[in-house]
């Protein structure tokens, strides 16, 4: 009963913050529900029994992914008004195409049955979460049979940081940089210059 | 009143289709196109994560986990494009991306 009731809490804000996420001014606004959002469905993941997909989440989405949308945001300078013109123009269509695809999708939800030897056939069972729990099952399963598949995703984050430094990454003239080998081929006599000053002189 | 596979696939279809919505409407702004499609990746985890709880298989979630980690390097590069494009035309409305005459 309570679970029924947090489920409906969960899934009722995630899908009213999905609304304001696609239908508010500011872009700002956006990227603060779009992190409500994923909360609430580290809150649904948590119930159907994911742990540490739930936590993942959080981490993930909160705390990298909604951070860079909010920085790229705030970064670019663009008329956001500007942007949303046609916004009322094609919201009949888009909902009349968003209501089909609807419908559709929940027929096909709710018409679904399993094989009664679906569930008996299942490829890594989940074990019982008293004595095993979730993370562990995931990483058992997970650096065991999918190591390969566990290495190819970590090549994709690599691709995918080394792709993302390189296009923002660029050289402005007026900076001056450390050049690090000049510095330790410095010797004594192209760093310093010993003068005799004459008494009472100057140079 | 029980939890059905049901309940969670209504809740990830309704949020798939308010993710492709969110495409259809805000066709200019590229950031919101992004931001739904992530919306629309954490319905289909939602749904992998469903099936592999009422199904009781653990290879939904490790899915699932694949399919966050390819989100997280998308949104990544879409960004990183954007910061890019940005600098080089002072713009991102999807109707100036159109250098490549695609």
């Amino acid at each position: 009963m309570i679970q029924a009731l947090f489920f409906y809490l969960f899934a009722a804000i995630t899908i009213a913050s999905a609304v304001m996420v696609i239908s508010s001014r500011n872009p700002v606004h956006s990227v603060l529900f779009l992190i409500l959002a994923f909360v609430n469905a580290a809150g649904l993941f948590m119930l159907a029994g994911a742990e540490f997909l739930a936590l993942l989440l959080i981490v993930v989405y909160v705390g990298a992914v909604a951070v860079l949308f909010l920085f790229v945001v705030m970064m670019l300078d663009v008329d956001f008004v500007e942007l949303r013109q046609g916004f009322m123009q094609y919201l009949p269509i888009g909902m009349l195409v968003g209501l089909i695809f609807l419908a559709e999708l929940l027929m096909v939800a709710g018409a679904w049955v399993f094989a009664p030897e679906a569930t008996a056939t299942a490829t890594a069972p989940i074990p019982d979460p008293a004595q095993v729990s979730n993370t562990l099952a995931l990483g058992q399963l997970l650096y065991t049979r999918y190591v390969y598949f566990f290495q190819v995703a970590g090549f994709v984050l690599l691709v995918a940081m080394i792709g993302a430094i390189t296009l923002t990454l660029r050289h402005r003239a007026y900076v001056r940089r450390q050049n690090v080998s000049v510095q330790v081929a410095r010797t004594r006599a192209t760093s310093i210059e010993v003068k005799h000053v004459e008494p009472g002189r100057g140079l | 009143m029980t939890l059905g596979l049901a309940h969670y696939l209504s809740v990830a279809a309704i949020l798939f289709t308010l993710g492709v919505l969110g495409i259809f409407l805000n066709r200019k702004n590229v950031i919101v196109i992004l931001m739904s499609v992530e919306l629309i990746l954490l319905a289909v985890n939602l749904n992998l994560v469903a099936f592999s709880h009422f199904l009781g298989d653990l290879v939904g979630q490790v899915f699932a986990l694949f399919v966050l980690t390819v989100a997280a390097a998308e949104a990544a590069i879409g960004l990183a494009i954007l910061v890019a494009f940005f600098r080089n035309r002072g713009s991102i409305a999807v109707e100036d991306i159109n250098v490549m005459k695609g």
